[in-house]
């Protein structure tokens, strides 16, 4: 538990940054993942046929690359959150712990 | 208007393997006793067995029991959850409709995998930061305990008890149909086994049983995925020209088809699919089991990773199916093939069409395999939900409730023991009640309340300041109260469980959850800034103690086992 109270820690430059930083990348990277959605939902709900175009000389179609895209990405952004967080957040969070004793 | 009514139809089929195996086996015959499945499931579970009781060794204590003493690492975590998320549902569904629709498939998986980044980038981190075993510890951190505790109980408890319900009556029809068993009979050994883990064993052994059946599961899907691609030299190019041929669709599996339509039914459907997920009682419980906040991020990286890849894996076994099966007359049930085509053909229905795979490319002990596997995963689930379903009652009703958190810790234990049983019983005496009835919504709507009821308050008893007792009981109510009305108005259960004519549901869509979460918020809102009580400023003012230890960790109960 940490000795001083959560006030103190409040006016910490660090803890601002980390507040203002986290939110920042947490909400854009959540409308990044629900766009990328909703937009593939769209995208079978008014333009299926677009999703049905044959890539050159092949049975395959758009639609494939597309929906692995959608599923690739929801891991990459995972990845680039976790990777951003302990590379970044982890550090100011353990300095804010240490100035808060 | 009736596209979108398949639209949600597919979805709850994916989404409940129940309906999928109901409608596969009406009529059907029972197949004959399957002997390498069941030696093979019974080598699982004296395996698991070993386990609990090796668990229960080490099980004494309540943190022990609700969240394995904090002591599973990131890694090992993330397996889990993706043992608890990946139903039977997800495998045999998800590729029965590959193989059924083609594409269409794929936009299920990708709705069941798009909440994790979410669970991510909102939940995970708070979650451990200021909970001990339960969400609720999380919504009541700063509000009212007894009102948000009950609140919280009730959306988890219903969920869980749709969900069981779903799993429960899918295990018995699909049991019947790999291993040749009595329903009844399987429901009952299902309901006992899960007992067994999570009374004796409790956190610790429901996680190395979701590990071991993650990894049983991820294994043969690849090896499958691998045998197809094999048998196309890997070229994914000859797969999908084959598949094109022979499937009596033809191109027309290589793009959306007749699933999807109506956008406000599809955004619905996607919300209740991703806002659910983060408010499944079983899955947030997982959070608590690793040591801080680090291990929460690892857990849903290594889940993400290993849910997308396995959503990947189906649709390659969907495609293999058409190919490998649905060209196969020793899968086929000859009377249908020579009416309505070799597809529909298909014994057992669509979602077979991975387990006659199976056979297809690793003979009759891969069968037996897979099919064990598929038995694993049903128990690896349920033991989840009776857990979470267990906690709620212990933890958040007799704990905190009834008895004002003036309990001692044996006490709290024995009743999540009680609990576990009682639910265990119930699951069964349901379990056979529902053998007969469509159960096809009740995934859907556990998904829907989870993301009407449990979602809204969660979310913002971490992030909004404003959030008051009374707006959030209010507003979760209203928000579990209108998805359950709403979902027994519409299609899925006026007309096609109740029996009402077709076209007469009063609600048009199967899936409320966009309406349903909007009442939620907006409820959660309203009742929240009209409340003047002394409560609501108590509440108000508790905001910024929880949100620097949701931030910083400081103060995070630290659960670990040593």
């Amino acid at each position: 538990m940490a000795a001083l109270g959560y006030e103190a820690i409040q006016r910490n430059p660090k803890y601002q940054q980390l507040v203002r930083q986290r939110s920042v990348f947490g909400w854009t990277l959540t409308a990044v993942t629900l766009i990328i959605y909703f937009g593939f939902i769209l995208l079978i709900g008014y333009a299926p046929k677009f999703l049905g175009i044959p890539i050159d000389g092949s049975v395959m179609t758009l639609g494939l690359p597309i929906g692995l895209f959608v599923i690739v990405s929801a891991f990459v952004l995972v990845w680039i959150y976790v990777a951003r967080a302990n590379a970044s957040y982890d550090t100011l969070t353990r300095a804010i712990v240490e100035e808060s004793r | 208007m009736n596209r979108f009514k398949a639209l949600a139809g597919a979805a709850l089929l994916t989404a409940a393997p129940v309906f999928a195996y109901a409608e596969g086996i009406d009529g059907g015959p029972k197949q004959t006793t399957n002997w390498s499945a069941i030696s093979m499931f019974i080598a699982f579970v004296f395996l698991t067995l070993g386990i609990t009781y090796w668990a229960a060794r080490r099980t004494k204590s309540a943190a022990q029991f609700y969240s394995a003493g904090g002591g599973i690492t990131g890694v090992q975590n993330g397996i889990a959850i993706s043992g608890d998320y990946m139903s039977a549902a997800s495998f045999l569904g998800i590729s029965g409709l590959v193989y059924m629709s083609g594409y269409d498939g794929l936009i299920y998986s990708v709705g069941f995998l798009v909440g994790w980044p979410v669970v991510t980038f909102l939940i995970a981190e708070p979650l451990r930061n200021l909970g001990k075993y339960t969400f609720a510890d999380v919504a009541s951190f700063r509000l009212g305990q007894t009102e948000t505790r009950i609140l919280a109980a009730c959306g988890s408890l219903v969920v869980v008890a749709f969900y069981l319900i779903a799993q429960m009556v899918g295990a018995g029809k699909l049991i019947q149909i790999l291993f040749g068993l009595d329903y009844w009979m399987a429901v009952v050994i299902v309901g006992i086994l899960m007992i067994v883990y999570v009374t004796f064993g409790g956190m610790l052994a429901t996680t190395w049983v979701q590990i071991i059946k993650a990894v049983l599961l991820l294994s043969g899907a690849s090896f499958m995925a691998f045998a197809v691609l094999w048998h196309f030299n890997f070229s994914l190019e000859t797969l999908f020209a084959t598949a094109v041929q022979v499937h009596p669709k033809h191109l027309a599996i290589m793009e959306p088809g007749t699933l999807v339509a109506d956008p406000v039914s599809a955004i619905s459907l996607g919300m209740a699919l991703i806002f659910g997920t983060a408010g499944l009682p079983h899955i947030l419980m997982r959070f608590f089991t690793v040591s801080n906040a680090k291990a929460a991020r690892k857990s849903v990286l290594v889940a993400t990773g290993l849910i997308g890849y396995f959503y990947i894996l189906t649709f390659i076994i969907g495609f293999g199916a058409i190919t490998l099966v649905a060209t196969n007359p020793a899968f086929l049930d000859p009377a249908i093939a020579a009416s309505k085509g070799a597809l529909v053909a298909i014994k057992g229905g669509s979602n077979m069409a991975a387990i006659h795979l199976a056979s297809a490319v690793g003979g009759n002990l891969f069968l037996g395999f897979i099919s064990a596997v598929a038995f694993a995963t049903i128990l690896a689930v349920v033991s989840g939900l009776a857990l979470a379903g267990a906690s709620a009652i212990s933890h958040d009703l007799f704990a905190t409730v009834i008895r004002k958190g003036k309990v001692d810790e044996q006490a709290e234990m024995r009743v999540s023991k009680v609990a576990t049983v009682a639910l265990g019983i119930l699951a069964i005496v349901l379990g056979i009640a529902f053998e007969n009835q469509n159960v096809a919504f009740m995934v859907g709507l556990a998904f829907c309340i989870a993301a009407s009821c449990n979602f809204p308050v969660l979310l913002l008893s971490i992030y909004w300041r404003g959030l008051t007792t009374r707006g959030a009981l209010i507003g979760g109510l209203l928000g579990l109260g209108s998805a359950v009305i709403m979902v027994v108005l519409s299609p899925a259960v006026w007309v096609v469980t109740m029996g009402h004519p077709k076209g007469s549901a009063p609600f048009p869509y199967d899936n409320p959850a966009l309406f349903s979460m909007t009442i939620a918020f907006v409820g959660i809102w309203l009742f929240s800034v009209l409340d003047k009580s002394r409560r609501g400023t108590i509440d108000r003012n508790g905001f910024d103690a929880q949100f620097v230890r949701c931030q910083t960790g400081i103060g995070a109960s630290s659960a670990s086992s040593h």
